[in-house]
């Protein structure tokens, strides 16, 4: 090793800080950039924003009944029409981001975590631990992750915000897992990695603090693909009658309870199915962009 | 090639033994207690102990799981709680259903998939391939069900040219069940045509840039029989590794689909199972789902070792 000589430009405080920020600059240019990314974020923002001021937005109450004539295809004091229990639906709509918003990101992190955690221990260590791991990946990436959620969903013998969130965290921790271990696998055999050893740092911090920055804009990456993973199944489930349940506005929620009745009353299905069509596609123009960005 | 084989068999073979485990330990060990999660918290404690010893659930994990995956080599893959029969005698027919809407859809979406890919990648950079790409991003991001929604709308109620389920009257006519199960598959070519369009995308521009592509084109070859001859062969080689992935999904991942469309395969037998809290069904339909899985890998992997000569001639092992 003769970059035991001359020390591999580990990364120092000072100029390393700015020339970071610079990249992050030039990055958040080049997104700016993609017309396609801009109205994809727009779309996100607008959904966050309706999440978050809820009431604000809504021009009646989504949850509880109101005095409107039952089922009544679009009018112009409603617009998208009203359900079966005399709700405005557009209120039921602009309400229903509210769920996918919270529970997508929960479980998404919650995979990312133990995902970045056990690709490091497992790039990082490698031997029997990772040959063991990566079998068990592999099998595990067998099944479609609708029918791996649908299997632990039963198990588990109850389907709330809070089992789903765990759930989708869980079966997305082995396909992050194994981006990550594959980084790391290339990361370890660098000079800064040797030289971090060689002076004696102690594994959780080569790991942590050595190598984590160093695949940190693959993490992220892989988070804003997974999150779009996250809404898709999630919605699934939703549909298919796991998750949060009547009177919850959430889109899936309301196409689970109202699509028998699609035909005729098919303004109660169409547009919260307009909405997780938007919601879905918009997150993946943007992560599609980062993906880009970041891959240059 | 023989040791190729050989080795990959093998490999399946684990992951199909760690899949069971899986499967088992998740099914059988998540829940705590078996009987108390099948029947809920308000049953007698008598009543739960005597479906746990009906089960066996009561017997150490490792005998319960040699005597499951022992069943399951010899095709006993245990009884459905819900029907009392055999769950191969649902999982059968479920199975067979399921191969034929993805066997229609396969056909659908293929063709035209590689098609749009090899357009995108002729035109990489310009408004065609921006348009095709981005129609393709949106079109695999939508969840299968929404889709679905929309074509039953347009083509079933809108426009009325289609039948809204795929489940056909028993003894109709071949067009008849095509005409039923068009829908479903056109959903599955939507969603999967902008997986296999990229790929297909990305294998003809690394084609198209490299050197033997400009060799030909500098011996003053016709475009056309560049495409033909030099650029298509080795574009389309990553793309067999991405379709077999996606016959995966559609034999397992299909279970909205099936749901919306009310058509009975093995997705929508396993949603049934779930619901009816029918684990022994559950965990064998699970189980068939990942086998087919591997098994179309398996033939994925082989055939793209045989079209491929430096796997084929044992350069890269």
């Amino acid at each position: 090793m003769t970059s035991l000589a001359t020390p591999a430009p580990s990364p120092a405080p000072g100029p390393a800080r700015s020339e970071s920020r610079t990249a992050r600059s030039e990055r958040l240019r080049l997104l700016l950039r993609s017309p396609t990314v801009v109205i994809g974020a727009i779309v996100v923002a607008f959904w966050v924003f309706c999440a978050i001021f809820t009431d604000l937005v809504t021009p009646y109450n989504p949850i509880f009944d109101n005095e409107f004539p039952l089922s009544e295809p679009p009018t112009r004091d409603h617009p998208f029409g009203t359900d079966t229990n005399g709700r405005d639906v557009l209120s039921r709509v602009l309400a229903g981001s509210r769920d996918i918003l919270v529970i997508a990101p929960a479980a998404t992190l919650i995979g990312t975590v133990l995902g970045t955690t056990i690709g490091l221990l497992s790039g990082y260590f490698r031997g029997l631990f990772d040959d063991v791991l990566s079998r068990f990946v592999d099998a595990a990436l067998a099944l479609p992750l609708i029918v791996t959620a649908i299997l632990i969903v039963t198990a588990v013998g109850q389907s709330g915000r809070r089992e789903v969130i765990l759930i989708i965290g869980l079966i997305f921790t082995p396909v992050i897992s194994r981006t990550v271990r594959a980084a790391v696998l290339g990361e370890t055999e660098l000079d800064y990695v040797q030289a971090a050893r060689l002076r004696g740092e102690r594994a959780p911090y080569v790991m942590f603090a050595e190598i984590l920055p160093n695949v940190f804009s693959l993490v992220v990456v892989e988070f804003t693909v997974r999150l779009g993973y996250a809404i898709f199944a999630i919605a699934t489930l939703g549909f298919l009658g796991f998750g949060v349940g009547p009177p919850s506005p959430d889109w899936a929620a309301q196409i689970n309870q109202y699509w028998t009745l699609i035909d005729p009353y098919w303004w109660m299905t169409f547009f919260p199915a307009l909405a997780i069509a938007s919601l879905v596609v918009c997150v993946n123009l943007v992560a599609d962009g980062i993906r880009e960005v970041y891959e240059r | 090639m023989a040791r190729f084989l050989l080795k990959r068999i093998g490999l399946g073979l684990v992951t199909l033994f760690l899949l069971s485990i899986i499967v088992f330990s998740v099914a059988m060990i998540l829940p705590g207690n078996v009987g108390r999660s099948v029947l809920g918290g308000f049953a007698t404690q008598e009543s739960v102990d005597a479906l746990n010893e009906e089960l066996g659930a009561n017997r150490p994990m490792v005998v319960q799981y040699l005597d499951w995956a022992g069943g399951a080599i010899q095709g006993d893959l245990g009884t459905s709680l819900t029907s009392q029969v055999p769950a191969w005698d649902l999982l059968g027919p479920a199975l067979s259903n399921s191969f034929k809407l993805a066997f229609v859809a396969f056909i659908l979406c293929v063709p035209l998939s590689i098609l749009g890919g090899v357009i995108s990648g002729l035109r990489y950079g310009r408004a065609t391939d921006r348009s095709i790409t981005i129609a393709g991003i949106s079109f695999s991001a939508m969840p299968d069900f929404v889709t679905g929604i929309f074509l039953i709308l347009v083509f079933g109620i809108w426009l009325g040219w289609l039948p809204v389920t795929a489940q056909w009257d028993d003894g109709a006519s071949i067009p008849t069940q095509l005409q039923h199960l068009l829908l479903p598959a056109l959903t599955l070519t939507i969603v999967l045509f902008g997986y296999i369009a990229r790929i297909t995308r990305a294998g003809m521009i690394e084609a198209l840039d490299s050197d033997y592509a400009r060799t030909a084109y500098l011996k003053g070859l016709p475009s056309d029989v560049v495409v033909r001859r030099h650029v298509l062969r080795n574009a389309l080689l990553p793309t067999i590794a991405v379709v077999a992935v996606q016959i995966g999904y559609l034999f397992g991942g299909l279970v909205a689909v099936e749901f919306l469309f009310n058509y009975r395969g093995i997705g929508a037998l396993i949603l049934d199972a779930a619901k009816a809290k029918d684990l022994p069904l559950l965990t064998s339909g699970v189980l068939v789902i990942g086998t087919v899985y591997l098994v179309v890998t398996l033939i994925a992997d082989i055939l793209y070792a045989v079209l491929n000569p430096r796997i084929r001639l044992g350069a890269a092992e």
